[in-house]
């Protein structure tokens, strides 16, 4: 039978596959995925503890909480995604190129 | 093996495998590609875990508008595959992989041996998939989380204007040009 170790082991595993595409992608659009994935992760262990202590009817805990969580994660994610690809736009516009070992000025 | 097991094994070989496929493919589309991939099969967990209302957002946010959004900004930028540079740092990418060996062994070995979480997942029941259990969900976040929510109105309105003004750039120059 499928314990709640299942799901949080398999969310450490994505968690640790977006880490390592943070640290060795070059391609600042591929690293945002890479986010992306890291915050999926970190949802899915949130909906998993969720019905953990739905199970296990913990004291104070309201039967949505995870859920709730995970919608305001994703909302949150959507507004991230919004302005970074503004910035990535941005930034090939000024610079014409968006390899991040060139990112290493803040002047324009 | 009981065909719950099956199932999730088969799952998260999925999961891991498109995970695995983002962050290794060189072109960025298709990096995209399989992060869509990724996601189509959390939502599926999500399902398995009674979360009907989060695995359709989750398809619909993440699968839909954000990969949309990622895929349009790669084929405007034409940023499928950066022209190889240089390594500046030539000892990141071994030390990357030996940090991420450590991190899954360490989260493997706290998890399984320390934290000891084996209440077992039963599948949710009918009531899970009802119109109920959504209203239910509705009115925690609409009672409880008001205040939470109205928040991240504010934050979506924030970004959507912060995306307008990072790219508005002609506008930006003409107003500059007359002050």
């Amino acid at each position: 039978m499928i314990s709640v170790n299942y799901y949080i082991i398999l969310s450490a595993i994505l968690f640790t596959i977006g880490a390592l595409g943070v640290l060795i992608r070059r391609n600042p659009l591929v690293i945002f995925m890479s986010i992306e994935l890291m915050l999926n992760a970190s949802n899915l262990a949130f909906v998993a503890f969720g019905r953990y202590h739905e199970l296990l009817g913990t004291k104070n805990f309201l039967p949505f909480n995870g859920q709730i969580f995970v919608f305001f994660v994703i909302a949150v994610a959507a507004a991230e995604v919004a302005v970074g690809l503004a910035l990535i736009v941005e930034i090939f516009k000024t610079k014409k190129n968006i390899n991040i070992d060139e990112m290493n000025s803040l002047k324009g | 093996m009981t065909s719950e097991l099956i199932v999730f094994l088969v799952l998260s070989l999925v999961a891991i495998s498109s995970a695995l496929g983002m962050a290794f493919s060189r072109n960025a589309i298709y990096s995209a590609l399989f992060l869509v991939l990724n996601f189509v099969t959390v939502a599926v967990f999500y399902l398995i875990l009674g979360a009907p209302f989060i695995a359709m957002s989750q398809i619909t946010v993440y699968a839909g508008a954000i990969m949309v959004l990622f895929l349009f900004v790669i084929m405007l930028l034409g940023a499928e595959s950066l022209a190889p540079l240089p390594q500046a740092m030539p000892w990141q990418r071994p030390l990357a992989f030996i940090l991420a060996v450590t991190l899954v062994v360490e989260s493997v070995y706290l998890i399984f041996v320390r934290a000891k979480l084996d209440t077992v997942i039963t599948a949710p029941g009918v009531a899970a998939n009802s119109p109920e259990s959504l209203h239910d969900m509705a009115m925690t976040l609409f009672d409880k989380f008001l205040l939470p929510f109205e928040i991240t109105s504010i934050l979506l309105l924030v970004a959507m204007v912060g995306a307008i003004v990072l790219t508005n750039r002609e506008k930006r120059e003409r107003v500059g040009h007359k002050s």
